[in-house]
C-alpha cells in the first residue's frame, strides 16, 4: 500500500507538488497521469525516497518513509524514466547487484535474475556489458531489476518508453499478475491507451496539485461528457492540443 | 530554401558553446560568487608563484654573458616543447570527445550543416577545450620573458603571434590522427585505445625527460668544456618542432634582433595543417562518424580475482561485498581510469630515481640533513599521495551521479556507501604509499627510528588524504560529466589539493620538533624527552583522524540531502 498525506515539494517559490494525498490500496495498478511538468515525476521520485519531501507524509507498506527509511525502501522496487545504469557491468552482474543492496544472495537470486531476463528476451545478453545494451533492453534491464528483490510496492515512472511491442505486452502481463497477488503499482504514463487498459484507478495531476482521481467511470462523470480517456484527459487538464496544433500549422 | 542549406555560420554553430560558457562559469550556480573569488585568488597566487620564479631565475640569465639568452632561449624551448606534447595528447583525446561523441552531433551531422564549417566549429572547440590550461601556464612564462628582456609595447603582440599557431597545429594534427584511429579501429573501442595510447605516451616523455636528466644543464661544471657546453646550448633541441620556432621567435624578438622566418614557419604550418585537415575530414568523416556509433564494447571474462574477493569479503554482508565488487569492476572495465595507473607507475619510478640520485653522501651531509631529507620525503610521498587521490578516490561519487536513482531508491545507507568507497580506494593507496616510503627510505639509509616515524607517519596521512578526498568529491561533485579523466581537474579537485597540502604541511611540522629533539639527544647520548614526543605523534595521529572522519561525516550528510 501506498499512502500520501499533504505531499509538498517547493523548489524556491515554485511549488511542484501541492498537498496531494492519495492512498493506493494493496492489489492496485494505480495510474498517474498529467501534462508535461505537472508533477508526476518528483511525486514519483519522492514515494522512490530520491527527494525529499517539503512537508506531508509517505508511508510504503505501512512504513513510514521519513521514521524509517531504510525499512521502507526494502518493501519498494523504482523504475525511473531514464535507465541510466552502470555501463560496465554485465546484466546479471547489475541484478545481482541490485539484489545485494536489499541484502539478498544466492543460487535463489541467480536463477530468479536469469527467469527475469529471459522473461524479456535478455538471456543471451545476460554475460554482455550493459554499454553495449540498447535503450530498450536497458529499460528491461532496469525493470527485470525493480522485480528481482520481490518488492511489495513498486513505483514506475513511464515503463513504456523504448520498448517493443512485444516487451510492451510482456510488461503489461507481470503488472497485472503482480497486482492479482497483492501487490501494488503506482505508474505514470502518458500512454493513455495503456493507463485505460491497465489501471485499476488513475489520477489526474496538473501544476502540482490532483484534478481529478478515480476509475475511467468516475473521472468520464467528473468530466462530464464522456468519452475516452484523451478526451477526458483533455477536458480535465484543459489543454487546446488539437486546437493549438492547427493554429501552428496554419501559421 | 536551397540557398540556406549548409550556410549556417560558424558563429551560430558555436553559439550554444559560447551561451553554455557564459551561463556556467564555473559548474553549478550555489556559491558561485565564493567559487569565483577563490578561483580568482587561487590563479592569482599560482600566476605570481610561476612569474616570480622565471622573472628571478630570467634576470639571473641577464647577468651571465655569452650564454645567459642562450640558456634563457633553451628553457623557453624545453618548456614550449613539453607544452606542445601536452598539447597533441590532449587534443587527441578531446578530438575523440568533440568530433565523434559529443552530444550535439546528431543534431549538427541531421542538420543542413556543410563539412567544412562543421570542421571548422569542432576544431575551435577542441582548440580551446585543451588549450585553455596550456595557455594560463604560458601566461605568466611569456610576462616574465617580456618584462625581464623588456620586450617593449609590441612583446604582446609578438607572443600573441606566436602562440595561436602554436596553439593550433596541434588542434588540427590531433582532430586528423583521431579521425584516422576512429576508422581504423572498430567504434568506441578507439577511445579505450586513444586512453591507453595517450597515457604511454605521456609516461614515455616523462621518462625520457628524467632520464635525459634536464638538471645536468644547470651544472656546467659536468661538461668537459666551455665550449661543449655552449654548443650544446646553441643547438636547437628539436629544429623541426614548431615550440623550437615559436621560441626562435620570441627570444629573437627579446634579443633585438627579430626574425621573420619563425613566425613565417609557424603560420604557414598551422595554416597548411588545418587545410589538411579540413581535406581529411572531408574524406573520413562521414564513415568515422558512422563506426563511432556502433555500440561498445560486449564480452568480459569474468576474473579469478573477482570470485576470490567475493569470498573473501562475505563475512561482512552481502551488501558490502557487491559494493566492493561493483567499485573494482567499474574501475578495471574503464581503460580511461585504470590507464591511469600506468601514469601513476612511472611517476613513482621516477620519484624513486630522484631519490636514488640525490647527492647524500659525501661532504657536508649532517646529522640534520639526514633526519630532514627523510622529513622532506614524507611531504613528497604525501604530495603524491595527494594526487593519486584526487584521481581515483575523487571521482567516486560524481560518476554514482547518474545512477543515484538506484542507490538513493534502495535501502542502502550512505553511510555503506562512502566507506565501501573509502576502503576500496585506501588500501590500495595505503600499500602503494608504505612501499614508496620504505623504498625511499632504504635509499636514503634512515635509522630505524625515522623509519617507524616515517611509516607510522605516511599510514596517518593515507588515511586523512582518502578521507579529504572522498568528502571533496562529495562537497564538490561532476554529476554530469562524460570524462572520469576530467574531473581531478575540477575547481573541487583543485581545492582538495590545496587542503591536503595544508594537512601534509601540517602534521610534518607538528611531528618534526619532537622528533629532532628526540634524535638529537640521542645522537648525543643525552635522555630525549619521550612525553613530547608521543604528545608530538598523539596530535599528528589527533589531526589525521579528524581530516578522516570528519570530511566523510560531511560527505554522508551532503549525499543524505542530494536531490538526483
Amino acid at each position: 500500500m501506498i499512502e500520501l498525506r499533504s505531499l509538498t515539494k517547493r523548489y524556491g517559490s515554485f511549488t511542484a507538488v501541492d498537498s496531494i494525498d492519495l492512498t493506493v490500496p494493496d492489489g492496485e495498478l494505480f495510474g498517474f497521469l498529467g501534462p508535461n511538468g505537472a508533477g508526476k515525476t518528483t511525486t514519483l521520485r519522492m514515494i522512490a525516497g530520491i527527494l525529499q519531501p517539503s512537508s506531508g507524509t509517505i508511508h510504503l507498506a505501512g512504513i513510514d518513509l521519513s521514521q524509517d527509511p531504510m525499512a521502507a525502501k526494502a518493501k519498494l522496487g523504482f523504475i525511473p524514466d531514464r535507465p541510466f545504469i552502470y555501463e560496465k557491468l554485465t546484466g546479471a552482474e547489475f541484478l545481482r547487484f541490485v539484489a545485494g543492496l536489499y541484502g539478498q544472495d544466492g543460487s535463489v537470486i541467480e536463477h530468479r535474475g536469469r527467469e527475469l531476463m529471459a522473461l524479456f528476451d535478455l538471456e543471451e545478453w545476460a554475460d554482455e556489458l550493459v554499454e553495449s545494451y540498447s535503450h530498450g533492453m536497458r529499460q528491461k534491464l532496469i525493470i527485470s531489476s525493480a522485480f528481482i528483490h520481490r518488492p511489495e510496492v513498486i513505483v514506475v515512472d513511464e515503463p513504456m518508453v523504448g520498448l517493443d511491442p512485444k516487451a510492451a505486452r510482456i510488461l503489461k502481463d507481470l503488472f497485472r499478475e503482480y497486482v492479482r497477488r497483492g501487490h501494488t503499482i503506482m505508474m505514470s504514463t502518458h500512454t493513455l491507451e495503456v493507463a485505460e487498459t491497465l489501471c485499476d484507478r488513475i489520477a489526474i495531476i496538473q501544476q502540482g496539485k490532483i484534478r481529478a482521481t478515480g476509475t475511467i467511470d468516475d473521472l468520464r462523470k467528473e468530466a462530464t461528457g464522456g468519452g475516452g480517456l484523451e478526451e477526458i484527459f483533455l477536458k480535465l487538464t484543459g489543454e487546446r492540443a488539437a486546437r493549438d496544433a492547427m493554429e501552428v500549422l496554419d501559421a | 530554401m536551397s540557398a540556406f542549406l549548409g550556410d549556417v555560420s560558424l558563429l551560430h554553430l558555436l553559439s550554444p558553446k559560447i551561451l553554455t560558457a557564459r551561463a556556467k562559469p564555473l559548474g553549478e550556480r550555489e556559491n558561485r560568487a565564493g567559487r569565483l573569488i577563490l578561483f580568482t585568488l587561487i590563479g592569482g597566487i599560482f600566476w605570481l608563484f610561476v612569474f616570480g620564479l622565471l622573472y628571478r631565475l630570467l634576470k639571473y640569465f641577464r647577468g651571465i654573458p655569452e650564454i645567459g639568452a642562450l640558456l634563457a632561449g633553451k628553457l623557453l624551448g624545453l618548456m614550449l616543447v613539453s607544452l606542445f606534447g601536452i598539447l597533441i595528447l590532449s587534443n587527441i583525446v578531446t578530438a575523440l570527445s568533440s568530433f565523434f561523441l559529443a552530444k550535439d552531433l546528431d543534431l549538427l551531422v541531421a542538420a543542413p550543416v556543410d563539412w567544412l564549417r562543421l570542421y571548422g566549429a569542432k576544431l575551435l572547440e577542441t582548440a580551446v577545450n585543451s588549450s585553455w590550461m596550456v595557455v594560463l601556464v604560458a601566461t605568466p612564462v611569456l610576462t616574465a620573458y617580456g618584462i625581464s628582456y623588456e620586450g617593449g609595447l609590441l612583446y604582446p603582440i609578438i607572443a600573441i603571434g606566436a602562440m595561436i599557431p602554436f596553439l593550433f597545429i596541434p588542434a588540427a594534427i590531433g582532430s586528423a590522427v583521431t579521425l584516422l584511429l576512429v576508422n581504423i579501429f572498430p567504434a568506441r573501442r578507439t577511445r579505450d585505445i586513444l586512453s591507453v595510447i595517450a597515457v604511454l605516451a605521456a609516461a614515455g616523455v616523462l621518462l625520457i625527460f628524467r632520464l635525459v636528466r634536464p638538471e645536468r644543464l644547470a651544472r656546467p661544471e659536468g661538461f668537459r668544456s666551455l665550449v661543449e657546453f655552449i654548443s650544446v646550448l646553441r643547438t636547437p633541441t628539436s629544429p623541426l618542432m614548431p615550440s623550437e620556432w615559436a621560441a626562435q621567435g620570441i627570444m629573437s624578438w627579446l634579443r633585438e634582433d627579430p626574425e621573420i622566418l619563425p613566425f613565417y614557419l609557424l603560420w604557414s604550418t598551422a595554416a597548411a595543417i588545418v587545410v589538411f585537415g579540413a581535406l581529411l575530414h572531408r574524406w573520413l568523416y562521414t564513415s568515422g562518424f558512422s563506426k563511432s556509433q556502433e555500440s561498445g564494447e560486449r564480452w568480459v571474462r569474468q576474473g579469478a580475482i573477482g570470485k576470490l574477493v567475493g569470498r573473501m569479503l562475505t563475512p561482512w554482508g552481502v551488501m558490502r561485498r557487491e559494493l566492493v565488487l561493483k567499485e573494482m569492476r567499474l574501475f578495471f572495465r574503464d581503460t580511461t581510469q585504470w590507464s591511469q595507473l600506468i601514469l601513476l607507475t612511472v611517476l613513482v619510478v621516477v620519484y624513486v630515481f630522484n631519490i636514488k640520485f640525490l647527492p647524500l653522501r659525501g661532504e657536508g651531509i649532517t646529522f640534520f640533513l639526514r633526519n630532514v631529507i627523510p622529513f622532506v620525503n614524507l611531504v613528497l610521498a604525501g604530495f603524491v599521495l595527494a594526487s593519486i587521490a584526487a584521481r581515483f578516490i575523487f571521482p567516486g561519487i560524481s560518476l554514482e551521479g547518474r545512477t543515484l536513482w538506484l542507490l538513493r531508491s534502495s535501502p542502502l545507507e550512505m553511510r555503506q556507501l562512502l566507506w565501501a568507497k573509502f576502503w576500496v580506494g585506501t588500501l590500495p593507496l595505503l600499500v602503494l604509499a608504505l612501499i614508496l616510503v620504505f623504498a625511499t627510505d632504504v635509499l636514503l639509509e634512515v635509522n630505524s627510528f625515522m623509519m617507524w616515524v616515517s611509516v607510522f607517519t605516511i599510514t596517518m596521512m593515507t588515511f586523512a588524504i582518502a578521507g579529504l578526498a572522498l568528502g571533496f568529491g562529495a562537497l564538490f561533485p561532476k554529476f554530469n560529466t562524460e570524462n572520469a579523466a576530467q574531473i581531478p581537474t575540477s575547481f573541487g579537485g583543485l581545492i582538495l589539493m590545496m587542503a591536503s597540502i595544508a594537512l601534509i604541511g601540517t602534521v610534518i611540522v607538528v611531528e618534526a620538533r619532537p622528533v629532532f629533539r628526540y634524535a638529537g639527544a640521542s645522537l648525543v647520548g643525552t635522555q630525549p624527552s619521550v612525553v613530547e614526543l608521543w604528545v608530538g605523534f598523539a596530535l599528528s595521529a589527533g589531526i589525521c583522524l579528524a581530516a578522516t572522519f570528519i570530511p566523510i561525516r560531511i560527505a554522508i550528510s551532503r549525499m543524505k540531502k542530494l536531490e538526483r
